[in-house]
């Protein structure tokens, strides 16, 4: 408009060099490289360090499965859980798993919303670490009822035990819907997100099979502006539904905790905390994934250091509200005047565990505020290293809040400490064969980046952009 | 090529985006209706540019949300109220309150399924054979070409008049293409 109701004399001038940003994409790479360079990761042949990940990723898998079948049929007797702390690894880790998710669904859901366009060069592969993640985290909830194979009460299915049904009073019920229609959603729109790159592999593929397979999940896409317009409009309604259900998701979780009666669970601080939690230890995640695979997989110019400092930024914020949630339990177990709250509190310090809650300060608290630093947040071996230690802090907040907070109750009597069996170890260490078996097997056979959203961020995109083709003085 | 094979419509190709919104704003103004435009990612601008109005997936959407709700508290309210009047802790029978997480998160579980269908439905997907798919350059436009398609349906077809308007809009190559 503006534009148009200039004078042609009058031209607008750039913006100046120091304050022009980085590209999205470097080195003004065209719309066809894109798709090039994306599908020549499953394209060829299967790269040799595909396999020495993936060989020892489906060891530890095959070792999930020998500890889920020892656990079914011996009992859950076999983790460490027991008297006071019945909680133990299982939903520790249940816990975990679920909050590194988190990040895959801020950055393709709520970051779309707030048209943050770097996510396009990050969604798909977050996307898919949240799938995994959900799934590596469903297992735990399902096995540590002790029968699994009573797992369908938890479904209100009308059944034959004279109408018995769940009590939808209880968080746990709650947690039930909230997870399984998080990984509904999330699959949904991971799929819907990859129907029009379906249709690129489609459109590449050189043997029948390829041809047939992805010509078959890409539904027909053809790229056509009518389909676009309903698929974009989908689009934004599922990063809508998403944005309320990422949040709900952990709150729900974290209320499993807070509507108990025990000090250092029932907090009214807990949701919002918990889904910055994890938020927090997905991003970590990301970083720990993307990292070395946009140097493995040459998409430096994709996945840039902008993206990687951005990501990084919201390591640091995050992180921060966590350690802010942190100082605040201490204030509220003080200020609530509960000697039982006080008491909860100054254990997980200098408590027996007090190792445990030393490392989750460190590594939740200090280690994200090295990110102010700009030289810490482009440097990608310090980043490595710092996410994979965000991922351990979040690990041990969780073990903070859970097995701290349970081994000292009100009687002393009831005071032990936990410790976990090898059982538990291995069946954790499994988790991630499961995890990276997929991760894989995803980077493999799957677009990582999601192609048309990152062209459709480029400047050769845009019409109204001389690399998208606009004509200066052009009507427009 | 058979006599049987009938044409489905005339294709061009174009470089840029911005050709192709130009030549779209074109065949917008001479008025035809069964013409569509593909291109490898959404074009901003597109859907004025070829007249389309907004698109109505989202009452799909909204139809399943709020059937989703709906069920959850129907079914909170029977199965712990009515079939099997369960009492914790001295509570109502049932309370919209507790029951209202689960069927949160069933409006967003329809909601999104409702998005998701809608936009199947209304697209008409899956269609697995397309006329276009067949075509040899047409692959390109899941790569880096934009086309225009109008088809012989349209009621203003005519194949000369066509080849005209196309070709004066600036783009490079115009083919028919078969049924």
């Amino acid at each position: 408009m503006s534009e148009a109701a200039l004078p042609s004399s009058i031209k607008i001038a750039p913006p100046p060099a120091e304050l022009e940003r980085e590209p999205l994409v470097r080195n003004q790479r065209g719309i066809g490289w894109l798709s090039d360079q994306v599908a020549a990761i499953m394209e060829g042949k299967t790269p040799t360090w595909w396999w020495m990940a993936f060989v020892p990723s489906f060891g530890f898998m095959s070792l999930l499965g020998a500890m889920l079948i020892y656990q079914i049929s011996v009992g859950v007797g076999v983790w460490g859980n027991n008297h006071p702390v019945m909680w133990g690894w299982d939903i520790i880790n249940f816990v975990w798993w679920i909050g590194i998710g988190h990040a895959g669904t801020l950055i393709s859901a709520i970051l779309f919303l707030l048209r943050q366009k770097w996510r396009t060069a990050v969604n798909r592969a977050a996307e898919a670490m949240t799938i995994f993640a959900v799934m590596c985290a469903g297992i735990y909830p399902a096995l540590h009822v002790g029968r699994v194979w009573f797992d369908w009460w938890l479904f209100p299915i009308p059944n034959s035990n004279g109408p018995v049904w769940p009590q939808f009073r209880s968080p746990l019920m709650w947690d039930v819907f909230a997870v399984s229609t998080y990984f509904t959603v999330s699959a949904l729109f991971w799929y819907v997100g990859l129907i029009p790159d379906l249709a690129v592999m489609r459109d590449r593929a050189k043997t029948t099979i390829r041809k047939f397979l992805y010509g078959l999940f890409a539904l027909g896409w053809t790229g056509s502006n009518r389909h676009w317009s309903n698929y974009e409009k989908a689009y934004l309604i599922l990063a809508g539904l998403s944005t309320p259900l990422v949040l709900s998701v952990h709150s729900i979780v974290s209320l499993d905790f807070a509507v108990s009666q025990l000090p250092g669970w029932h907090t009214t601080i807990f949701p919002p905390y918990f889904v910055a939690g994890a938020i927090f230890s997905g991003f970590g995640m990301v970083l720990t994934l993307l990292v070395p695979l946009r140097k493995i997989c040459k998409l430096e110019d994709v996945i840039t250091m902008r993206h990687i400092d951005v990501m990084c930024k919201v390591t640091l914020a995050t992180g921060s509200i966590v350690g802010y949630a942190y100082g605040m339990e201490f204030f509220i177990a003080w200020y609530s005047g509960s000697p039982y709250e006080r008491f909860a509190f100054i254990n997980r310090a200098i408590g027996p565990y007090a190792w445990g809650y030393w490392i989750m300060i460190g590594c939740n608290v200090l280690v994200p505020q090295l990110f102010w630093w700009k030289a810490i947040r482009r440097n990608v071996w310090i980043v490595f290293i710092l996410s994979i230690l965000v991922n351990i802090g979040m690990w041990f907040e969780r073990f903070v809040i859970i097995v701290i907070s349970l081994h000292r109750e009100f009687l002393p009597s009831n005071w032990s400490y936990f410790k976990p069996t090898w059982v538990d170890i291995c069946t954790f260490l499994g988790t991630f064969g499961l995890f990276f078996t997929m991760f894989l097997l995803f980077l493999r056979f799957l677009p990582m980046i999601a192609i048309s959203e990152v062209k459709g961020v480029t400047p050769q995109a845009d019409p109204h952009h001389p690399l998208g083709g606009a004509k200066e003085g052009g009507h427009h | 090529m058979t006599s049987s094979a009938r044409a489905y419509g005339i294709l061009a190709e174009y470089d840029t985006p911005a050709d192709i919104m130009h030549a779209a704003e074109k065949v917008r103004d001479a008025g035809f209706r069964r013409w569509d435009v593909f291109t490898p990612f959404p074009i901003h601008g597109m859907d004025q540019a070829m007249g389309i109005k907004n698109s109505r997936v989202g009452w799909f959407s909204f139809v399943g949300g709020a059937t989703g709700y709906t069920l959850g508290m129907l079914m909170i309210w029977f199965t712990n109220a009515i079939d099997y009047p369960l009492i914790v802790g001295g509570k109502p029978m049932f309370s919209p309150h507790a029951a209202f997480p689960p069927s949160y998160e069933l409006t967003i579980l329809l909601g999104a399924f409702g998005a998701l269908f809608g936009m199947l439905f209304l697209n008409k997907l899956p269609r697995l054979y397309h006329p276009l798919l067949k075509h040899r350059r047409f692959a390109l436009a899941t790569h880096d070409k934009y086309f225009l398609v109008i088809e012989t349906a349209d009621p203003k077809y005519s194949e000369s008049d066509i080849r005209q308007l196309l070709e004066c809009s600036g783009c490079k190559r115009v083919e028919m293409v078969e049924e």
